[in-house]
């Protein structure tokens, strides 16, 4: 761990203002990933400003009608919130896949869509990563990638975003609350993450001033027919080989609407709208999920060790669509 | 001063700054302690080689294991992710904080009984999540307990009996 | 005398300490002004240090030293003083002798600060430039290079073939092949590797996390050249090991080192990233053939298996020699090679050599029983091996057919259709499979000490260690039962060099070989008792017969009058004997031995659930019946086998440390990447101990249960899964591409 100075911000105007002050400087909040990757000295901030007494731990109704999610407010206490529970058990369901119960009562939301990729490469510094030394190249290429991505990678690197939440934010039509020095902003959840292309450094579209307030989640219909299914190497406290977030709304059997969202398989989470509106109107069947998650998987490629996470994923949403049709039914 | 610096300056190396000293008050297991640290210091280290109380263990020292499992404010944490600065004023209850001396937590016993462990390095750290897990409310089954459990790893392998440990105290409580 | 506490399930003496914070490992010892070492990890496989930039670090203030190759002398050349009791034939290797890199990982620096995270700032400050040269560390790609495993490691023996098992193999009616693998394992104990050096009036005092005090202290004392009566070595307390303790470790090196060249208490610990820089269990590449005549006896069994080992020591461990003595089969053919990487040696990790060939015959087994059509459990009865048919020699106990018997019946094995994929629950499809397993039942000379003070507190000591194996109950129920004290009067010590030598703490002998020596000298301490108690005018035995005295609960009385009795308390207060001090020594009865093979032995029944989609595997249930002598206490002798099975079902499914060719390099060194099961993958696992009375293993007729448990598990699991599937996965571990069979980096499956 390098040397770094420490300032406690008191509100939010106090920590952009003091991010500014410091080069290289970083927030702080649950520090679960940032502490992990300083201890490997793969992130070296100069300066950390420790956000953790802002005011943004409350979650709120939003004049849409949604939930507003604060930024610093727990991933434990964000799925266990009983308005999620009830309005977004999707989100609930992936939170609660995700880490440990420790690191759920530590990890907030908006340091969640910071959380950087698994890549051992990444990790460590006696090898070549693009995302950590820009120009070094990817070792997991012609390495060892069996947990890595098969969608939308590059020949710079083939990371994956290791969220579970933040698969469900994508399926839910997340919308991310920002400020900064040029004041504030919202992101559509789909263009907060970046793929890799050119510059894999980058996993957002997020600049180094500016901070993550809260998370807007619309109405949404998604409260029956939800399921989230992670699968992993073991049964708990493991990263997703794939995951899937799936929510179908529906009239009898057909589709009113539905979303599928994936983890474990790309550098952000992969979610396809127009796939999902050519099933609307469609009968809520395993040949039409088998049908769907073939379009999904369009363009994937494997590098050996993720080969499998291609077919892996498909049934993965197959699966998925059909354990959220049950789900219904136990209501 | 001035003059002083001047001569002690060092042109080849070129002296790298460390961390300022912070007086950090951390209250653990009721008593406080008022420690001089640096912020590059973890909550975990703190605990142990700052205020020396060194039943909480260092497994991996990323969160990847949970042998460093405390509670702040009844809420379980790694305390090996987290800065003791960042804990300035908090509430720490650690393994030696669930007994008196004369009397143990119910868990404690239970796992004794159980034989909830063999070489007892995570033992701390579960013992602690459980009394974590419990306050939380929402382990109602085994099943419940399998998942909620699986932020400690026990390389010994003891998962059952620290089960049939938390479920026995589990059903006194209710 | 009536027996009190051996066999019962007396709860664990430590466990107290254990559940309150208060039992003190290696790291948690603070000494006033101890510095703090963080080791810099090298990052090439093979080559040369070319320079090794230390200013940065050395600029900060507070940091003593960056120790080096290039600033450490006067340490002995040759390797020979390098070498530790559990060294394997080769140059061990050498921390910080010179600028040659032979492993990734290796250590490079010391850096010593006032503070931890001082030390670790700096060492990241520390600038290594290197020349690299090729290397290899692919044991697929280097079969080529394999050699006849060398003898020489402490317990290694050679295979012994019988019989024509080429000939016998090419005229069997059924038969089988296959080729079987196993990735590299590293032991993982929860605890960091961790050593406080304090160097003090000329004496070194230690606090190290170590399976031997000893085998520290005569390593310590040969490489820097110190007098073993001046190393102190003390681990009181192990969080677990599985054998990764059986050798020094470099952070003991490291903190001798700079302890002495500072003249302050140092502490060094490794980082988990570290812990997968020294040994690990080696990949091994097993071919497997079987034969067998229409009524399913065994023809001929060939076993061949590769594993790796480093360029500088020859690792061995028996893998292939169980092939011979597992079952009764007159055309046997062994081979057993190693091939040279550049690579760490890999060392002991829990059941070393018998998970690895026990996974593979036992799977072999499964093969053939369906070839045969025949049921797997009643295919193994079959071809039971009554006697030991390398040896030619009897067992000396060996109640196997009753761990088939009762574990089978426990587990309802009778009720298993025999078809592949023929028992499902919706999507998840159900197998079930069985296995067998044997391990030696070693015993090796111990030392233990017995001091009985006149408060009538005995305190027994030996310097073995208790790395979770319940060491400290066992030790304390033998003495309290062999001179009749209630167990409270009783403590129990070990984990210190001033305590009587012990052997390494491993392979499953401690409780035979320093349970002997606990239970000689408490027979010493009662003998002389019994002489105090004859001899002493005042007692009521004075002047009889010693033989009819018998100890119980503290009292000493005549077995045929019980009213005629005395405390040993009073006893030693009118013979005005302050306290009774006896060292005893025990060893193997080598008679026995030669007569004789002494083995524990396991029936494994496991059941999985796999998603038939998704390929994830479930062990659902297992039961694991052993027969291993005389059980001390069934509740940590329960925990070690629960232990075993979670390991097994580990092996099976979930541990792989991955090495990346290109780097030579194990990559996923953390506990996030290299997976062992959580709370979540455990089920139901039920352990029977079956009936075995062995009085010629030795005088506690204890066979030990740190390794049964686990080697029959990765075996049973693997044909669980092929009867789930009908997709035999013959390489470990078990992961749901290759269930689905479409892992396209591995495509050692074959389905029905």
């Amino acid at each position: 761990m390098n040397s770094f100075s420490y300032n406690k911000a008191h509100d939010v105007a106090e920590a952009v203002a003091d991010i500014q002050e410091h080069e290289g400087a970083r927030f702080i909040a649950g520090g679960t990933n940032l502490l992990d990757l300083m201890k490997e000295n793969v992130m070296k901030p100069a300066h950390l400003t420790d956000i953790n007494r802002l005011d943004l731990a409350d979650i709120k109704e939003n004049e849409e009608g949604g939930l507003t999610l604060g930024a610093l407010v727990t991933n434990a206490d964000t799925a266990w919130n009983e308005r999620v529970e009830q309005r977004y058990p999707l989100l609930s369901k992936a939170i609660l896949a995700g880490a440990s119960p420790q690191l759920r009562n530590m990890a907030t939301n908006g340091g969640n869509l910071f959380q950087r990729t698994r890549c051992y490469y990444f990790y460590d510094t006696a090898t070549a990563c693009n995302k950590r030394e820009p120009g070094s190249g990817c070792s997991a290429i012609n390495g060892i990638n069996r947990i890595h991505a098969i969608l939308g990678t590059s020949e710079h690197c083939i990371a994956t975003h290791p969220s579970d939440m933040c698969v469900a934010l994508a399926a839910l039509d997340a919308k991310v609350n920002v400020t900064g020095p040029n004041g504030d902003r919202t992101v559509e959840f789909g263009d907060f993450h970046r793929l890799p292309g050119n510059t894999p450094h980058l996993d957002n579209n997020i600049s180094q001033g500016e901070l993550v307030t809260s998370i807007d989640l619309p109405p949404s219909n998604f409260t029956k027919n939800v399921f989230y299914l992670k699968v992993r190497d073991r049964q708990s406290y493991a990263f997703a080989l794939v995951s899937v977030a799936a929510a179908l709304d529906l009239e009898g059997d057909v589709i009113k609407d539905i979303r599928v969202a994936m983890g474990g398989v790309a550098h952000k989470p992969w979610r396809r709208r127009e796939v999902e509106e050519s099933y609307i109107g469609k009968v809520a069947s395993t040949e039409n999920f088998r049908a769907l998650a073939e379009t999904m998987l369009t363009g994937a490629v494997g590098f050996g060790g993720n080969t499998f996470k291609i077919e892996l994923a498909k049934r993965a949403i197959v699966r998925a669509l059909n354990e959220a049709l049950k789900s219904g039914e136990n209501l | 001063m001035t003059t002083e610096s001047a001569v002690l300056e060092e042109p080849v190396v070129k002296k790298q700054e460390l961390p300022e000293f912070e007086l950090v008050n951390l209250t653990i297991n009721g008593q406080s302690f008022k420690l001089k640290l640096q912020p590059w210091v973890s909550l975990l280290d703190a605990i142990r080689e700052y205020a020396g109380l060194t039943g909480t263990k260092k497994g991996c020292d990323h969160g990847q294991c949970g042998a460093c499992t405390v509670l702040i404010n009844g809420k379980r944490i790694n305390s090996c992710l987290t800065l003791a600065v960042m804990r300035d004023g908090e509430a720490i209850t650690t393994i030696e904080g669930l007994s008196d001396g004369v009397v143990n937590h119910p868990l404690q016993d239970a796992f004794i009984e159980h034989d909830a462990f063999q070489c007892g390095y995570c033992t701390p750290g579960q013992i602690c999540s459980a009394v974590g897990m419990i306050n939380e409310g929402r382990a109602n089954s085994l099943e419940d307990v399998q998942e909620l459990m699986s932020g400690n790893i026990c390389r010994c392998g003891a998962y059952n009996n620290i089960n049939a440990a938390i479920m026995e105290v589990k059903s006194k409580m209710a | 005398m009536k027996t009190q506490y051996i066999g019962k399930p007396v709860s664990r003496v430590d466990g107290l300490a254990k559940v309150t914070g208060s039992a003190k490992y290696s790291a948690d010892f603070k000494v006033e002004g101890m510095l703090y070492g963080y080791i810099v990890s090298g990052s090439i496989a093979k080559g040369r240090i070319i320079s090794i930039d230390t200013s940065g670090a050395m600029s900060l203030k507070g940091v003593l030293q960056v120790f080096t190759h290039e600033n450490v002398s006067g340490l002995p050349w040759f390797s020979i003083k390098y070498k530790d009791m559990d060294a394997p034939t080769g140059s061990p290797f050498r921390p910080l002798h010179d600028d040659k890199i032979i492993y990734s990982g290796q250590p490079v620096a010391l850096v010593v600060a006032e503070t931890f995270e001082l030390a670790r700032y700096a060492a990241s400050l520390v600038h290594v430039s290197y020349q690299e040269e090729d290397f290899t560390t692919d044991l697929v790609k280097n079969m080529d290079q394999s050699y006849k495993a060398p003898v020489g490691k402490l317990g290694y023996v050679s295979p012994k073939s019988r019989g024509n098992a080429d000939e016998a193999f090419d005229q069997a009616a059924f038969k089988m092949s296959g080729s079987y693998q196993h990735g590299a394992e590293h032991h993982n104990p929860m605890e960091l590797f961790s050593t406080t050096a304090i160097w003090e009036n000329g004496k070194l005092t230690v606090y190290d996390k170590t399976q031997g005090v000893s085998n520290c202290q005569f390593y310590i004392g040969n490489v820097f050249g110190l007098a073993y009566k001046d190393v102190r070595i003390i681990s009181p307390y192990v969080g677990g090991a599985f054998g990764s303790g059986l050798r020094p470790q470099y952070q003991l090196f490291m903190a001798v080192l700079a302890a002495l060249e500072l003249k302050r208490p140092v502490k060094v610990g490794l980082t988990r990233q570290q812990m997968f820089t020294f040994g690990h269990r080696p990949v091994t590449l097993q071919q497997l053939q079987l034969s067998a005549s229409t009524d399913g006896s065994l023809e001929s069994i060939k076993h061949e298996a590769f594993s790796e080992t480093s360029r500088f020591e020859n690792y061995t461990e028996i893998i292939v020699n169980w092939s011979g003595t597992m079952y009764n089969c007159d055309n046997v053919k062994l081979k057993y090679e190693l091939v040279g990487l550049d690579m760490y040696t890999p060392v002991d990790m829990r059941a070393p050599g018998a998970v690895t060939g026990a996974h593979a015959i036992e799977s072999a087994m499964d093969e053939l029983a369906y070839e045969l059509k025949m049921d797997p459990l009643i295919f193994r009865l079959k071809n039971y091996a009554d006697e030991d048919q390398t040896e030619e020699k009897p067992f000396s106990s060996k109640e196997l057919i009753a761990c088939y018997r009762e574990g089978a019946e426990k587990f309802g094995w009778t009720k298993r259709s025999i078809g592949p994929r023929s028992m499902r629950e919706g999507n998840q499809l159900i197998g079930w499979g069985v296995a067998t397993a044997a391990w030696d039942a070693f015993q090796a000379p111990a030392r233990a000490k017995a001091l009985l003070s006149i408060d009538g507190k005995l305190i027994v000591s030996s310097g073995t260690s208790d790395i979770g194996t319940g060491t400290y109950t066992i030790m304390t129920q033998i003495a309290a039962e062999s001179l009749g004290l209630k167990i409270e009067d009783v403590t129990f010590k070990l984990g210190d060099t001033n305590m009587p030598l012990a052997p390494l703490e491993g392979g499953s002998w401690t409780a035979a070989s320093v349970g002997a020596a606990v239970k000689g000298v408490c027979e010493d301490v009662k003998k002389k008792l019994k002489k105090m108690a004859v001899k002493t005018k005042t007692s009521p035995f004075y002047d009889t017969s010693s033989k009819d005295i018998v100890f119980d609960s503290g009292i000493i009385s005549d077995v045929n009058d019980s009213s005629k009795s005395i405390s040993i308390v009073d006893l030693m207060r009118i013979a005005g004997v302050n306290s009774i001090e006896e060292t005893s020594t025990s060893g193997p009865n080598p008679i026995n031995k030669m007569k004789y093979t002494f083995n524990s032995h396991a029936a494994v029944f496991a059941e999985v659930k796999v998603d038939e989609d998704l390929g994830i595997v479930r062990v659902t249930r297992v039961v694991c019946a052993v027969a291993a002598g005389k059980i001390l206490n069934p509740k940590t002798a329960r925990s070690q086998i629960l232990g075993g099975v979670v390991w097994g079902i580990s092996k099976a499914l979930e541990e792989e440390s991955k090495m990346d060719h290109q780097y030579g390099r194990f990559m996923n060194h953390n506990l996030s990447e290299y997976h062992v099961p959580v709370n979540k993958d455990i089920n139901d696992i039920e352990v029977i101990f079956v009936e075995e009375k062995d009085d010629i293993v030795n005088p506690l007729g204890v066979k030990g249960v740190g390794e049964i448990g686990i080697i029959g598990v990765a075996g049973a699991i693997a044909n669980a899964v092929f009867h789930a599937t009908g997709v035999r996965v013959r390489n470990l571990p078990i992961t749901m591409d290759k269930v689905l069979q479409i892992a396209e980096d591995d495509k050692n499956q074959v389905a029905v």
